[in-house]
């Protein structure tokens, strides 16, 4: 087991690198002169912009630059952003709120798509199990813009029961509208998954004799149907932080959350290069150690997967 | 042990269920903030914004999220009020008599909030920093009219000071500029020409987290800045020029987006946002009510950028297009129907609120819509070069602003008046746009626009329109021009020189080197705890003039 876990963290050496060295490539192959944009429509001063250029390396050739980049991150030195504050400072602030973020969305995402699943399928068919399919359904088709500006209007400006946006501290219970707004989608895909694996495994002979010998019905339910049917379901949401965490630009974007999302799109935006790999480097770990923790919970949920 | 680990991981998700719907009913609470209620002067304002792109530097903020920062934190030797007039400021006295070389007198007892005192080596220091090429500061050409600024400013330059400054005494300094330049005391105002004290020149860095100034307000202690979140203004109790606080503090908290904004604007989260977002215009006036709102054409105005470079579009038959462009394009339509309203048809090159203004400059019907005589004009050009048969005319654009609608109006107008194949080009970003149009590699027409930087004609038309011009996209040229411009500038006094400009406006409404559209309405909106709400000539409101109710 711990053999195992040192390989896929060994493993993430060449993840680190392909994945920094394309995304640097990609901004560098971005159109358009970050240098010269800062001037906004205002002249350029050559001058002014050359010193600006070698103060960021971007005199360099591309293979330089990478490379320049990679030494000073040895010395845990990311750079500056082009309003001159350092990049960690910048990741430091960013991501804790992102994190929270993506974890509150997870949670609501988990509990209520498990819950509402294994309740719908334990009575499929019922009245209960059709409307939560219905309304599921709706859930994914509408997106998620739609959803959170109304939302918003409601909760917000209407009823006023929380701030319409976040801002300041970006706390816990601040984040619980975005977090639901973030987790709606994925908390119709968790329910549906959890339904349909729920079902499948309510016909399966293990429970036929589970219930056969006597065992009783919340003992049936949790420890042969549920745990069971969750492998797939954390599968998903495996692989769904990482998609929350990086993906939440555009919640985050309707509730003003100063998180990893909006900081990266405003550095495509100004092709800060920097700023970009250094985000992108972290949720690709966040990505590649959320992989790693499904992987041992399959071990956990179902022991006959085993680890060497 | 299985069925213990299991019921443990349940009763953990029960748990954080309540924990979560508990947190959910204590939200409840969070509508507070925005009850500062009782008319007073301490009550803290909050406006919108957004994060500065570059450190709180003068010389080095040139866009609107940290410009707006800056106008409160420092005072110039003059400033503008709502109107767009120079007031002095600092400046006991601007004096000049042949419009090149000024003798500055700088007013007596001013300090910085760190009590260091204002002289006129503050501004000397400053301006020499700012226009020194090694130090990289955005604004530096700002300072390119002062004599000896071409020696600071080249690459690798190693003179630091500009020849044009001399310090005369502690509060007297003389500026000569390299050619008479008559609108040179209304440009002190703007964020390039504040003073700095020692400690800025010293170590810049930590200066631009912290800056320390002069203006009507300053920070709220050292971490008044949070970065992506808010910045916290406090009044300076120790300052005494003209634009005196009418409340305690402005706190501009930053918005990625107007729609966020508008939110909390409507739930009383905001006190002051100054852009309606697209998504309200149409109803921000019912969802405000009545006395909460504001419209004002600003110093701002939207143009269309046809390179003299093109072929199409050079000689004589480039002149006749541009014109018959001009006039296919109906800006009354398009202002009313794209923009609500939130535009004005321009009638000349410049913007309303700006000193000199004149609407009705001879030659300006060529920016009338007049669909028979555009299609004339076409014609006629046709005559003399014919427009390539398989060819689209472009407009680029940045997609990454609001820009479509409009450029899809305009292009289906020439479309339709012309008979020609016209549309939008989006550039993804803003940054490719301005790389083609620096590096004049564009294939089509372009839009443009101009804020002004400070309330002077000469703004809009020497940096766009001059031979050489810094922003001068299409590389324009004109002699006729060259020489009104500098006739203006070189005027005696400003109303003389406005009218010489505006004779300087005749010759680009005949070449049309840029097809003016319209002028930019602020369209702004407030909370019900605030009063006083007036928007300033460029379009940010005037923030010290605000109370609370």
């Amino acid at each position: 087991m711990a053999g195992y876990v040192i390989r896929r963290f060994l493993q993430m050496i060449p993840v680190f690198f392909g994945a920094t060295f394309l995304v640097y490539f990609l901004v560098f192959s971005l159109p358009g002169d970050p240098i010269a944009a800062l001037f906004g429509d205002k002249p350029v001063n050559e001058a002014v912009a050359a010193q600006l250029r070698s103060q960021y390396n971007l005199d360099q050739p591309f293979i330089i630059q990478y490379l320049l980049y990679l030494q000073n991150l040895v010395t845990f030195d990311l750079g500056v952003d082009f309003s001159g504050r350092e990049v960690s400072a910048v990741l430091a602030q960013a991501f804790p709120v992102t994190i929270r973020l993506a974890l509150l969305a997870l949670l609501f995402e988990a509990v209520f798509g498990i819950a509402f699943g294994l309740m719908a399928g334990l009575k499929k068919g019922r009245i209960f199990d059709s409307t939560v399919l219905v309304v599921s359904l709706i859930v994914i088709a509408i997106p998620v813009f739609v959803l959170g500006f109304l939302l918003q209007f409601l909760v917000g400006v209407k009823l006023q029961w929380t701030s319409p946006t976040v801002g300041g501290d970006a706390g816990w219970s601040d984040l619980i509208l975005p977090a639901v707004v973030l987790g709606l989608a994925s908390f119709a895909y968790v329910l549906r998954l959890t339904r349909t694996s729920v079902i499948e495994n309510m016909n399966a002979d293990y429970v036929r004799t589970a219930t056969a010998k006597g065992l009783s019905r919340p003992r049936v339910v949790t420890v042969h149907i549920l745990r069971n049917s969750l492998i797939p379901v954390v599968t998903f949401l495996g692989a769904d932080l990482g998609a929350l965490m990086g993906g939440a630009i555009v919640t985050e974007g309707i509730f003003n959350v100063p998180g990893v999302g909006q900081r990266l799109y405003q550095s495509v935006i100004r092709g800060e290069g920097p700023t970009i790999v250094s985000i992108v480097s972290v949720l690709v770990f966040v990505y590649v150690i959320a992989n790693l923790l499904v992987d041992l919970l399959y071990a956990w949920l179902d022991p006959r997967i085993r680890y060497a | 042990m299985r069925v213990t680990r299991t019921s443990k991981m349940l009763s953990v998700a029960a748990l954080a269920a309540l924990t979560l719907s508990a947190c959910g009913g204590g939200s409840d609470e969070s509508a507070e903030g925005s009850g500062e209620g009782e008319a007073n002067k301490t009550a803290i304002i909050t406006a919108n914004g957004t994060e500065p792109q570059n450190p709180l530097m003068p010389v080095n903020t040139n866009e609107v999220g940290g410009g707006r920062i800056m106008d409160l934190l420092f005072e110039g030797l003059v400033s503008y009020d709502a109107d767009g007039n120079t007031v002095n400021e600092l400046a006991e006295s601007i004096e000049t008599e042949d419009s090149q070389t000024y003798t500055i007198k700088v007013k007596a007892d001013q300090k910085f909030t760190n009590g260091e005192a204002i002289t006129a080596k503050s501004f000397v220091d400053a301006w020499n920093f700012g226009a020194a090429a090694k130090n990289a500061q955005l604004n530096s050409y700002f300072f390119e009219s002062i004599e000896g600024y071409d020696e600071v400013s080249a690459e690798g330059a190693t003179a630091e000071t500009m020849s044009g400054l001399t310090v005369v005494d502690d509060s007297t300094f003389t500026v000569k500029l390299s050619q008479p330049e008559s609108d040179f005391p209304q440009r002190l105002g703007y964020t390039a020409y504040f003073p700095l004290p020692a400690e800025a020149l010293a170590d810049p860095a930590a200066f631009g987290e912290n800056p320390i100034g002069n203006g009507p307000y300053k920070l709220d202690g050292d971490d008044a800045w949070q970065h992506e979140v808010q910045i916290d203004l406090v009044a300076n109790p120790d300052y005494t020029g003209t634009r005196v606080p009418q409340n305690g503090g402005v706190t501009f908290k930053f918005y990625s987006s107007f729609d966020a904004a508008y939110a909390d604007l409507q739930s009383n989260e905001l006190d002051i946002l100054d852009t309606i977002p697209n998504m309200a215009l149409k109803t921000f006036k019912t969802d405000l009510g009545e006395g909460r709102y504001d419209e004002k054409a600003y110093a701002g105005n939207q143009t269309i950028t046809i390179p003299g470079y093109l072929p199409e579009f050079s000689g004589e038959a480039g002149q006749l297009r541009r014109q018959a462009i001009s006039m296919a394009i109906n800006r009354d339509e398009i202002t009313e129907v794209v923009f609500s309203g939130s535009r004005e048809p321009a009638t000349e090159f410049t913007a309303p609120v700006i000193d000199g203004y004149n609407d009705s400059i001879p030659g300006n019907e060529v920016l009338e819509f007049n669909p028979e005589k555009a299609k004339e004009l076409w014609d006629e050009a046709e005559k003399l070069s014919p427009w390539p048969a398989d060819q689209t005319f472009t407009i680029g654009y940045n997609a990454d602003a609001n820009h479509k609608e409009w450029i899809d109006a305009v292009a289906n107008g020439l479309k339709n008046n012309l008979g020609i194949e016209a549309e939008g080009k989006p550039y993804a970003t803003f940054k490719e746009l301005r790389a083609d149009a620096t590096a004049k590699t564009l294939t089509g027409a372009i839009r443009t626009g101009w804020q002004a930087d400070y309330p002077s004609l000469a703004n809009f038309l020497g940096p766009n329109y001059g031979t050489g011009g810094g922003s001068n996209d299409g590389g324009y040229s004109s002699e006729e021009f060259d020489t009104l411009l500098d006739d203006g500038l070189g005027a005696s006094t400003p109303e003389e020189g406005a009218e010489t400009l505006n004779k300087a406006q005749e010759v680009l409404l005949k070449d049309l080197p840029n097809i003016p559209l319209w002028y930019q309405v602020a369209q702004s909106g407030w909370s019900e705890n605030v009063d006083n709400v007036e928007t300033g000539w460029n379009g940010v409101p005037v923030y010290y003039n605000i109370t609370a109710k």
